[in-house]
């Protein structure tokens, strides 16, 4: 934990202001492309931002292997019903496969199940079966690939409107309502992401979840994702808090006071503009963390409930069988690298792209500030 | 500095005490279902139900339940009803593998994290420095039951370079440094990848400060200058993290590394607890966890205010 001082509100706008120093003045590049500074001199930001991407090959190239495994997950039923003509928990224990000449057992008696078969037998069991139970396994890859795809997704989207609200409610509003927000999150952050929630997830998953109206099974994916949603929430909400605190004092803000416009309006329409470029690059770096966390929740047991399956849930099955199958860890495993990788090279080139002067400064000595608290959640998160 | 210490003692108590009705209302109140069942676990008897109910106080209000909860972790008087051994002192006998496994990991990610983020940032734009990052980045993404299930099948299994079986007491050295390695490794990759990026970072930060030029222009070597003026002032937001992610670790446990490599340590007893679905367990766990590490975490701003006077008189520093 940053050291906490006396006056966190005047530190911490002091150290906001350092480290948004980039995004209104300074570089040459976004001088005169402020949201506010209307159209028409030279390039606007997004096109400047683009060139930057544009020359940055290997985050393009990461971007289109990202969108390559979204799309075959996208298309797991076609998969399934054309191609290996079973479903992600079907059972195949007793049957056998005829190929060529050869007959084989999809499971042997020893409980060694078939290994990859590629397109020998039409594409069935194309990455082999999983375990004595005879699941095929590229078909559970490609579904359990859709719920860690959309964890990581709806979480990221569920961080980012908690985090968005209450950093400007917080930032902009101040007095007792930045008190009561900033001590519920710092309360948040004190504990490790991953004790939290797997406490939350082993709880849930026994009883499900029930507040008012809403009915939740304990089976059901919205769980993990609500809990990696929430417990990821002060990673993001306390650097938009601080960047809100510095720009609340700029002048395009008195003169929308001045005007008498509402706090709402302040806040959604003149604040949040600036904070895009910090939120999307934050959105975009949070789905590749939910997706880490969701695989250590559901290897552990806490995350993702049976019927349904992820890809730590294939790993924490395959790891049972580790010497005698060991692609059966292996395959997940690199789905998961493969996909957070391609998602944190992206991430980093966009950075680089939208807000090149943020990227990693410390503003250590005073505390806490954006980019600590995003690498304290960044690191951590799949011990 | 008393003053310092005082309040930061007042904030470290005020965190704890939300941290535990946090971890109290996971526990109690958000699940759905008999919370004396939970606790009794899965195959109880409806009298060990009913004996549960009244130690742990689900018949009285809930500040009480708290209050009795909380006396029960804390006296070390708490059991688990899955395999009738006391929480508390299961705990205690992980910390010696606990703290071997993660003390390791943290020399060789603060050695390997500082090595790499300063070849990278001397090299700034070259082939070096990408080549870095790029190795950076599989490290940050790289989940630890993928590096620990290649090194166990490859390492341990094929070709048994490296032993399997778990953790060996320090009483035997060798046994216990090679039992460790591979899990060394496994913890250290993603922060070594980590570290190494945000003392680049911080090290090309530092490169343009004015006492950096004052130090070339008295005409001191490049490495001189590399190492005494700006290595050892980049050094400060890494300490700083480090002193977050020990904490982090040792507290939180490192439990997917310890229940891979089968070290007996507090991470493997919280994994077999969440395995059980043992409440009990995790309840002791998750508050002891994050109470180590509010304490770890005030210890790291103590020492820091100490270094640095600017932090304890509470001004600005710019």
């Amino acid at each position: 934990m940053p050291p906490e001082s006396d006056k966190p509100g005047k530190e911490e706008a002091a150290a906001g202001a350092a480290s948004s120093a980039g995004i209104g003045s300074g570089d040459p590049d976004l001088t005169f492309t402020g949201p506010e500074s209307g159209e028409g001199r030279s390039a606007g930001p997004w096109t400047i931002a683009w060139r930057r991407l544009r020359r940055n090959w290997l985050a393009l190239f990461a971007l289109a292997v990202f969108l390559l495994i979204v799309l075959a997950c996208l298309l797991a039923p076609v998969w399934a019903n054309d191609v290996a003509h079973t479903g992600p928990n079907t059972t195949h224990t007793l049957e056998k496969l005829h190929e060529g000449g050869e007959t084989k057992e999809v499971v042997e008696v020893t409980g060694k199940s078939i290994g990859p078969q590629w397109f020998a037998a039409g594409g069935k069991f194309f990455l082999g079966a999983d375990g004595h139970l005879g699941r095929d396994e590229m078909v559970r890859l490609l579904y359990g690939g859709r719920a860690s795809l959309f964890i990581g997704f709806t979480a990221a989207l569920i961080t980012l409107i908690l985090a968005v609200v209450l950093g400007l409610l917080a930032g902009y509003r101040g007095g007792w309502t930045d008190t009561v927000i900033s001590r519920a999150l710092d309360v948040i952050w004190s504990f490790p992401v991953v004790l939290l929630g797997i406490s939350l997830g082993i709880a849930l998953a026994v009883g499900g979840l029930s507040i008012g109206p809403i009915h939740l099974k304990s089976s059901s994916l919205w769980i993990p994702t609500l809990i990696i949603g929430v417990v990821t929430t002060p990673y993001m909400a306390r650097p938009l808090r601080g960047e809100v605190l510095a720009l609340r004092e700029k002048e395009f803000i008195e003169a929308a006071v001045a005007q008498g416009a509402s706090a709402w309006r302040i806040m959604f329409i003149e604040l949040l503009p600036n904070l895009i470029s910090t939120i999307i690059v934050f959105f975009t770096l949070n789905i590749a963390n939910n997706m880490l966390l969701e695989a250590t929740l559901s290897f552990l047991g806490a995350g993702v409930q049976p019927p349904n399956s992820s890809w730590g849930t294939m790993i924490s099955e395959g790891f049972e069988a580790l010497y005698s199958q060991p692609l059966l860890t292996i395959i997940p495993g690199t789905a998961i690298l493969l996909t957070v990788l391609s998602i944190n090279v992206f991430g980093d080139g966009l950075r680089d792209a939208l807000d090149p002067k943020s990227k990693v400064r410390f503003e250590a000595r005073s505390g806490a500030t954006a980019e600590r608290s995003e690498l304290a959640e960044l690191s951590g998160t799949g011990v | 500095m008393l003053r310092f210490l005082v309040r930061r003692l007042i904030g470290a108590i005020a965190v704890l005490f939300a941290i535990s009705i946090l971890v109290f209302l996971i526990f109690n109140v958000v699940p759905a279902t008999n919370p004396a069942q939970r606790i009794a676990g899965k195959n109880a008897t409806p009298q060990l139900i009913k004996s549960v109910e009244e130690e742990w106080g689900f018949d009285k209000s809930l500040p009480e339940q708290y209050w009795t909860q909380m006396k029960l972790i804390f006296t070390g008087q708490v059991t688990s009803y899955n395999s009738h051994v006391n929480i508390d002192e299961r705990i205690l006998e992980g910390i010696p593998a606990t703290a071997s496994l993660c003390i390791g990991a943290a020399i060789i990610w603060l050695a390997f994290g500082i090595l790499f983020g300063y070849l990278s940032a001397i090299r700034a734009g070259g082939f070096t420095d990408r080549a870095l990052t790029v190795l950076a980045l599989i490290g940050i993404s790289m989940p630890v039951f993928w590096l620990a299930s290649i090194l166990l099948y490859y390492l341990t299994y094929k070709i048994e370079l490296f032993p399997s079986n778990g953790y060996q007491p320090l009483s035997n050295p060798w046994e216990w440094f090679t039992h460790l390695i591979l899990p060394w490794i496994s913890l250290a990759v993603l922060y070594v990848g980590f570290y190494s990026r945000v003392l680049r970072s911080s090290m090309l930060d530092v490169m343009n400060e004015d006492y950096v030029r004052t130090a070339r222009a008295k005409g001191l070597s490049h490495r001189r200058v590399m190492t005494r003026h700006v290595l050892r002032n980049s050094l400060i937001p890494v300490i700083t993290l480090f002193g977050l992610d020990f904490g982090a670790v040792i507290g939180g446990g490192a439990i997917i590394t310890e229940f891979m490599f089968n070290i007996h340590g507090v991470g493997y007893f919280t994994a077999e607890a969440l395995k059980n679905q043992d409440f009990p367990s995790i309840m002791a766990v998750a508050i002891f966890g994050a109470f180590f590490i509010v304490l770890f975490n005030m210890f790291v701003d103590i020492a820091y205010a100490y270094l640095d006077p600017r932090i304890r008189l509470g001004t600005q520093a710019t």
